[in-house]
């Protein structure tokens, strides 16, 4: 009797204990769902397909950009054995001790395992990558994992193309994941501001792997990979032929170049010189070089052309006889003396000798400094308005649809505003009511306080040679063949000046060039209109400025250089100019040798010529 | 008399069954554990299932062997057996080869044996010819220090090779003693020291002393107060205090870095996903992830892919968790417990003492395998290596439980003759 009570408590334990395990079952395998997400974890490995980079081309499909790989040398620890190390580090080009430290800091790494391939070595070079491909299998637990970098054809648009780099901590945050460490994002120029369409989409595999890392197949057949979609190809507006020249014409100058088409606003060419060679962004010593480049004095990290302001000098006058036209002070016939200059009390302005008085016209012709302080004292001190302020800032306004004083809008990174100092400017320096237009009369000849940048001296050349309207200066033509691709680069911004003030102007500019200051310009054939600026600046010599369009009729293309400290405008700048005009028009440059023998010959960096510049330096890849 | 050889009806054909099928789904259990698709051959002798298989077949043999014997046999050798066992543990001494820290394997050829796993038979043995014998009366204290005496001699050896685990099984002998006149109240009790012991563990032994004397007092006051009963609570919390203070004392001072690790991750003062918490943490992934209807067979990636350390001995029921989900855990549940009901109900209707007590053995010992390895991979019992009998991938662990249970089917299968030749 009482065994067989027995027998019922040790069978009622065996039953409690089954129960409690089923119990124990049912909660783990179905009412928590987190064991299966901490199984996929275990498993699943997602490995990221790096799409290609878009291409980057010119305006005539001339290819600027493609894609190089390159070779990242990794080392998963747990798999290396028998490695003989003076063998690898002599393939590798480091000695034992580097090799130890190397091991040192990849196992302080954040996240660094023993059995996950840590990074041993970034972007071996061509030749190491064949040498250590032959010995893989001597070196076990080593592997390379191929990534693509950009590939730059030509050394030539660094500025306008950019580079590209790895992303910062910064950046991955801000990307909500999207980037990852070590991967490749636009810094600077085009690959920055169409960073979505040349870097394309990141597509994810989803490889399943044992508890050592080891892939063993995929997950689902594949069901859920995306597929990496590859950048968009990129043509650009500018001419790699007239860049290359203009390039040639600017080196061991310092300035800008900036070359627009009229009618669409397209960048034909966008110089910033001293330059630097766009591969020296590619490859491991890109940090190494970025430094270098950073020291250099010269700065030839700075976009000129869209960033540094520079007083226009007498290009100004053109603007000036536009604005007197239309703020009815100023007509064709109108018709100032000149006695050397500019005398009004004790104020002068200098000229140089030329035929007085003369009409609007002729003193475009002769760049006539006492006429166009005459102009900017009857625009300022205009009777029509109440106070000087408001004729100042009437002046502004008609400044500001010229695009200066402010950004145009340029698809590139870094652009700047210039300066054209408002009235409360002036307000602050002299008091309210204390100045007018012989306080300022600097401005009118295109001096003191005016900064203009390049971008903006094209744009207004693009603006009169369009007659009145201008086209927001850009550097992309077209994406994956689709043109045009941002609506905002189709509008016509008119000036505030009237269309039918414009022809006497173009006259004047056509005479400048046919027998006036910028006659060194003229092209037998080619009906260039154009302004020279000598502009003075407290860093030394004045800047040697030019702006032009050619032909008159039906434009094609305006331009605009500055050489920094490098004297009278005709000297430097209308060559240079006139030199991209022939390429651009005729295909060629080759009817004045001299001229391009003088330009590219002339060194006005104020240092002696190193053996050859930075940019030839290095660019032995 | 001639000879008596069992009739085909008298063999107990459910639990021969359930045998059949346990085996074989360990072997399926054991295949998918380490089946690559490179190589998906079964009959493979490089890997685990195709050893696996040599001994099924070889522990087949000998289970048809021991059905062929004379069931008198193992009654008038088992203290031969016993002896034999006593000195197969004692030569690993001599002769063992170290194999994961413990000393406790003789290598034959390319297989090696665990004496540990042939012991419990032996001991069973042992145990039922002693008590089956005449004028023997478990209430006498002799009779029962004998047979503690009997169980502790093996468990000892054992624990001294370093192989915790198989020496607790052991203990599952106090069941029988338990079915065979053992108080209840000493099973309690000892239940009741296992808690103390475990909170020895977790809180400070003078914490547990205080408490205790709180309650002591606090009974006492609001009892009847007797002399007896005042000395007699006095004596239990002294005795209670002695024994939490040297449960510490064991733990920090004689048990190894390793055995105290376990036992701190199993009560959660410690988390060491890197050691032996690793095991655990991943046999629970393993299992949960299986859902209700789990993952398939061969589809299960913790284990095809590894994550599950051991996953084809002490770890198998990992592969039936996780490949065939919560209704193929229930349904091994259910069998097994089953078999552990069909092979009580066996030793409840043997007429004799000695098949009674050998019976009651062997669901002791498979109860106990059960508890503490389906236990371990719920993450609800101490990581004790121990193996779960018939599905673990092992030639002695099954050889042994094979012989085991095959002794008894050949116990039972005699029945109907024992009048005639005992009583």
């Amino acid at each position: 009797m009482e065994s067989q009570i027995k027998q019922k408590i040790l069978l009622g334990v065996f039953i409690f204990i089954a129960f409690v395990y089923v119990i124990r079952l049912l909660t783990l395998q179905i009412f928590d769902d987190s064991y299966i997400r901490s199984a996929q974890n275990n498993v699943l490995q997602e490995q990221t397909i790096y799409p290609a980079r878009g291409l980057l081309m010119d305006r005539n499909n001339d290819l600027l950009v493609y894609n190089d790989n390159i070779y990242d040398l990794f080392v998963t620890p747990e798999q290396v054995k028998n490695l003989d190390t003076n063998a690898f580090c002599e393939v590798i080009g480091i000695t034992k001790q580097e090799f130890i430290d190397r091991f040192e800091k990849i196992k302080r790494q954040k996240g660094y395992a023993i059995y996950r391939p840590s990074v041993f070595e970034k972007q071996l070079t061509m030749a190491t990558y064949a040498r250590f491909q032959e010995m893989l299998f001597d070196f076990q637990g080593f592997d390379v994992v191929v990534r693509t970098d950009r590939k730059y054809k030509y050394k030539n648009a660094a500025h306008i193309m950019g580079y590209i780099g790895e992303v910062t901590e910064k950046m991955i945050e801000n990307s909500n994941g999207y980037y990852r460490m070590g991967d490749f994002i636009g810094i600077s120029g085009v690959e920055r501001t169409y960073e979505k369409e040349l870097g394309g989409i990141k597509g994810v595999r989803y490889v399943l792997v044992d508890s050592k890392s080891r892939a063993q197949g995929r997950y689902k057949d594949g069901e859920f990979d995306t597929v990496a979609v590859a950048g968009k190809k990129i043509n650009l507006t500018i001419d790699q032929k007239l860049q290359e020249l203009g390039e040639q014409l600017m080196q061991n100058k310092i300035g800008s170049v900036v070359a627009i088409e009229p009618s669409s606003g397209e960048i034909l060419s966008m110089i910033s010189s001293p330059t630097y060679d766009p591969n020296l962004f590619v490859g491991r010593d890109r940090g190494n070089h970025y430094m270098d480049l950073l020291r250099d004095p010269s700065k030839p990290l700075f976009n000129r052309p869209i960033a540094a302001p520079y007083p226009p000098g007498s290009i100004f006058k053109v603007i000036m006889s536009l604005i007197g036209q239309q703020e009815q002070v100023l007509y064709p016939n109108t018709a100032y003396g000149c006695y050397g200059g500019f005398n009004s009390g004790g104020l002068h302005v200098g000229c140089h000798a030329h035929g007085s008085p003369l009409p609007l016209q002729g003193a475009i012709a002769v760049s006539c400094n006492a006429y166009f302080c005459h102009v900017y004292r009857t625009v300022v001190n205009n009777p029509k308005y109440r106070r000087v302020e408001d004729a100042y800032n009437k002046l502004y306004d008609h400044l500001a649809s010229f695009g200066m004083g402010r950004k145009l809008g340029v698809d590139l990174y870094g652009e700047g505003t210039g300066f054209v100092p408002k009235a409360t400017y002036y307000d602050k320096i002299y008091g309210r009511n204390h100045w007018q237009a012989l306080t300022t009369i600097s401005l009118g000849i295109g001096q003191g306080e005016l900064g203009i940048t390049p971008l903006q001296m094209a744009n207004a050349t693009a603006l009169v040679a369009n007659r009145g309207y201008y086209i927001t200066p850009h550097i992309v033509k077209s994406i994956e063949g689709k043109k045009n691709p941002n609506p905002e680069y189709n509008v016509k911004h008119w000036s505030t000046v009237d269309t039918s003030y414009f022809p006497v102007v173009i006259n004047g500019m056509e005479d400048v060039v046919n027998h006036g200051t910028a006659y060194i310009a003229k092209i037998p054939g080619i009906a260039i209109c154009g302004k020279t600026g000598t502009a003075q600046n407290p860093h030394g010599k004045d800047h040697s400025i030019f702006f032009a369009f050619a032909p008159k009729d039906n434009p094609k293309i305006a331009i605009a250089v500055v050489v920094e400290n490098a004297g009278f405008g005709a000297t430097w700048a209308a060559p240079i100019a006139s030199l991209m005009i022939e390429q651009y028009l005729t295909k060629k440059h080759d009817t004045r040798p001299y001229l391009v023998e003088r330009m590219m010959k002339g060194n006005l960096t104020h240092k002696p010529i190193l053996n050859d510049s930075t940019a030839t330096k290095t660019s032995k890849h | 008399m001639t000879q008596q050889q069992p009739k085909p009806a008298s063999i107990d054909w459910l639990v021969l069954t359930l045998y059949c099928v346990f085996v074989i789904a360990g072997l399926l259990c054991i295949y998918a554990s380490v089946y690559s698709e490179t190589n998906p051959d079964i009959y493979d002798m490089d890997k685990n299932y195709g050893k696996q298989l040599l001994w099924i077949v070889v522990s087949a043999f000998l289970g048809l062997l021991i059905l062929l014997v004379d069931e008198k046999l193992f009654y008038a050798f088992a203290y031969g057996f016993y002896g034999i066992t006593i000195l197969m543990l004692l030569a690993t001494f001599a002769i063992g080869a170290e194999i994961k820290g413990s000393s406790s394997w003789i290598r034959i050829g390319s297989f090696q044996i665990q004496p540990a796993e042939f012991a419990k038979f032996g001991t069973a043995l042992a145990l039922a010819k002693y008590l089956s014998g005449y004028n023997i009366d478990f209430k006498n204290w002799k009779v029962k220090a004998i047979s503690m005496a009997i169980i502790a001699l093996p468990m000892a050896i054992i624990l001294l090779q370093n192989e915790t685990g198989s020496a607790l099984v052991f203990a599952s002998f106090s069941l029988v003693l338990y079915r065979e006149g053992l108080p209840g109240w000493l099973l309690v009790v000892g239940v009741l020291l296992a808690v103390l012991g475990v909170m020895a563990l977790l809180i400070k032994p003078l914490y547990i002393i205080i408490g205790l004397a709180v309650i002591a007092i606090a009974f006492l006051a609001m009892v009847r107060r007797t002399q007896l009963l005042v000395f007699l609570t006095i004596g239990i919390v002294i005795f209670a205090s002695a024994y939490v203070s040297s449960i510490d004392y064991v733990f920090e001072n004689v048990m190894q870095a390793h055995q105290r690790t376990r036992i701190n991750v199993l009560l959660g003062k410690e988390v060491d996903l890197k050691g032996a918490g690793y095991n655990v943490q991943q046999s629970l992934i393993a299992i949960g992830s299986g859902g209700p209807i789990g993952k398939g067979f061969l589809e299960g990636t913790q284990n095809k892919f590894r994550f599950v350390p051991e996953q084809s001995t002490d770890f198998i029921f990992c592969t039936i968790g996780e490949e065939f989900g919560f209704l193929g855990s229930l349904l091994f549940i259910s069998l097994y417990m089953l078999f552990l009901w069909r092979l009580m109900v066996m030793a409840e209707r043997q007429r004799n003492k000695f098949n009674r007590i050998y019976g009651y053995s062997l669901v002791s010992i498979l109860f106990f395998h059960f508890l503490i390895n389906i236990g371990m991979t719920l993450g609800l019992m101490p990581v004790i290596g121990i193996p779960l009998p018939f599905f673990s991938y092992g030639g002695s662990a099954l050889l042994s439980f094979t012989i085991l249970l095959f002794i008894f089917i050949r116990l039972d299968a005699n029945r109907v003759n024992e009048l005639k030749s005992f009583e």
